[in-house]
């Protein structure tokens, strides 16, 4: 078959709703599309964890600290379906992980601001989650089958933690004056990274159409953005704070809220290693990856020993 | 003239703290294991012991009946008043300071929740019950680790040679009961220590060790004297409850 035919039913077989699997024949940018999103996604989930597992030692309750320590363990366990389902693409985990700590590989930006005070654990289930949620749910209809199997699971549990995460504020929210003000200071910080997490607009972002057109994507990144800050603009008043953002105001004739401009030059910053823990989260992930090198060593060594007594009893 | 009950809630105590100090530790690994599956085996356990923690806490709580909460027992308590083993608050250390305690500490709560869940006191027999299956798999996946790292590579068996002469010395403790200990009726002390001791030889030899000569046993964690190493983790720990008293979160 030519390549053209291959392409036409490729493609026919996206526009028909029909899921791509691993043995199924796809275009080399397809892969390589997939490959590159998979694991920046399961990268995040990996850096992702340090942020919030900075708090697991700070929790104020027993309480909270059971479900910290849960969340950033689900973030662990996202990391690891997302790798698997990248690995169907024809990439090891290893190779990944050494792109990640080279700093080849890229992770979502929002995880290279630091967490300061207790009210970021409920900032970030809210506001970071609730962003990831609002780009996750589409992706469980995405065009790959693996690759959307393993979103289901993955929005199950964030829209749990997303649920957690706004809980925190809310009991901030009617606590003391420092309580409040803490809850306050965290929307402030997390607010505008947040927004950013849809990527740049429409007009800057020159892979969408052709992702689009695979079915990897389903909304432009405005149009989620939108509908993101539509629904923080509205559970912020159940908190009683506000958002940051002077120019955020309804508007009537688009039935969507207006909101003020982008920083777009902060936003290249974080991404281009300029981000306030950008070298902290490299550093972490190198470290513990470094330090584990002679225990994941020892758990072959000792493998292969086992095998081999094994297979010496069956020749004797 | 120290009460039953008094006694009661000393043990309930000890056996939380122990849950609580050794979770803490081990969830200082979250985000940081040497592989992923790993981070996510240990922030099981630590999840495990919280929630044991939690459950004994709660039941001191009752006990006490003076307005004590899990929180209050866990948050507002200083050094002096846990009763944690000692082997339970060190450092976290290396992979196998922390596979090696673990080991250790499991195993003992192991053969002392297979007793405790019979006990007359329903409550502690129903929270031993709960409680040893999870410690069923830490006891596994400890030993398992010891045993792999003992005879996996060079560098990894010198390591957990190092973690042994370490802890061993903080193991006694884990066998040796206080008085608040001995007082609770339906325990069998030497039973546990005997069984203790066969388990840890025949793991360590398996894992091609052998317990230091020295046999020096460190101890006081049980009684309130802690190591230097509890002040920091509290410090950490309490600093939201104690900097802001009063609050709900």
């Amino acid at each position: 078959m030519s390549l053209i035919e291959l392409e036409k039913i490729f493609q026919d077989k996206i526009d028909k709703e029909i899921r791509i699997e691993p043995k199924d024949w796809m275009p080399e940018k397809y892969r390589q599309t997939l490959i590159r999103q998979i694991s920046q996604h399961a990268h995040s989930e990996i850096v992702g964890m340090l942020p919030e597992g900075n708090w697991i030692t700070r929790a104020p309750t027993l309480r909270r600290k059971v479900t910290l320590i849960a969340k950033v363990q689900d973030e662990a366990g996202h990391g690891l379906y997302l790798y698997s389902s990248a690995e169907t693409l024809g990439i090891s985990r290893d190779e990944m992980v050494s792109q990640l700590n080279s700093g080849k590989a890229k992770y979502s930006s929002i995880f290279n601001y630091p967490t300061t005070s207790w009210a970021d654990m409920g900032a970030i289930g809210w506001l970071v989650d609730g962003a990831a949620i609002m780009n996750q749910v589409p992706l469980c209809r995405n065009s790959y089958g693996p690759y959307a199997r393993a979103m289901v699971r993955v929005c199950k549990e964030e829209s749990f933690h997303q649920r957690q995460g706004f809980e925190i504020l809310l009991v901030l929210s009617r606590g003391s004056e420092a309580q409040r003000k803490m809850c306050q200071n965290a929307i402030n910080r997390w607010w505008w990274p947040s927004v950013m997490m849809f990527g740049p607009g429409d007009d800057a972002s020159p892979h969408t159409a052709q992702s689009m057109k695979w079915k990897i994507k389903r909304f432009t990144n405005d149009e989620l953005r939108q509908k993101f800050i539509d629904i923080c603009a509205e559970q912020v008043k159940l908190l009683g704070m506000t958002l940051p953002d002077p120019d955020l105001k309804w508007n009537a004739a688009k039935g969507h809220y207006d909101f003020g401009a982008i920083d777009w030059t902060e936003f290249w910053n974080v991404v281009a290693g300029n981000g306030p823990c950008n070298k902290e989260r490299l550093e972490a992930r190198n470290k513990a990856h470094d330090d584990g090198a002679w225990v994941r060593e020892a758990a072959v060594a000792y493998a292969r020993k086992q095998k081999d007594k094994l297979s010496q009893t069956k020749v004797a | 003239m120290i009460t039953e009950k008094e006694q009661l809630v000393s043990f309930v105590l000890h056996l939380a703290d122990d849950s609580l100090v050794l979770g803490h530790r081990n969830s200082e690994w979250t985000g940081h294991g040497p592989i992923l599956e790993q981070d996510i085996a240990i922030s099981n356990i630590a999840l495990d012991l919280i929630g044991q923690a939690r459950n004994f806490y709660q039941y001191a709580a009752a006990l006490k009946a003076d307005g004590a909460t899990e929180d209050t027992l866990a948050y507002l308590r200083d050094a002096m008043d846990y009763k944690n083993a000692l082997i339970a608050e060190l450092n976290k250390g290396d992979w196998a300071v922390t596979t090696l305690r673990q080991f250790f500490f499991s195993t003992s709560k192991f053969y002392l929740y297979q007793q405790l869940q019979n006990n007359s006191d329903t409550t502690l027999a129903a929270i031993a019950e709960k409680s040893l299956k999870e410690v069923t798999y830490h006891l596994r996946w400890s030993a398992e680790w010891v045993i792999r790292l003992g005879d996996g590579t060079d560098e990894s068996n010198a390591r957990v040679k190092t973690a042994l002469e370490y802890l061993w010395p903080y193991t006694g403790e884990l066998i040796t009961p206080a008085s608040y200990e001995q007082a609770q009726p339906g325990i069998d002390f030497a039973a546990l220590k005997k069984n203790w001791t066969n388990h840890v030889l025949q793991v360590l030899e398996q894992a091609l060790l052998t317990p230091p000569v020295n046999d020096w046993m460190q101890s006081g964690g049980k009684q309130g004297i802690h190591t230097e190493h509890l002040g920091y983790l509290l410090a950490e720990m309490q600093y939201l409850q104690r900097s802001y008293p009063g609050c709900e979160w």
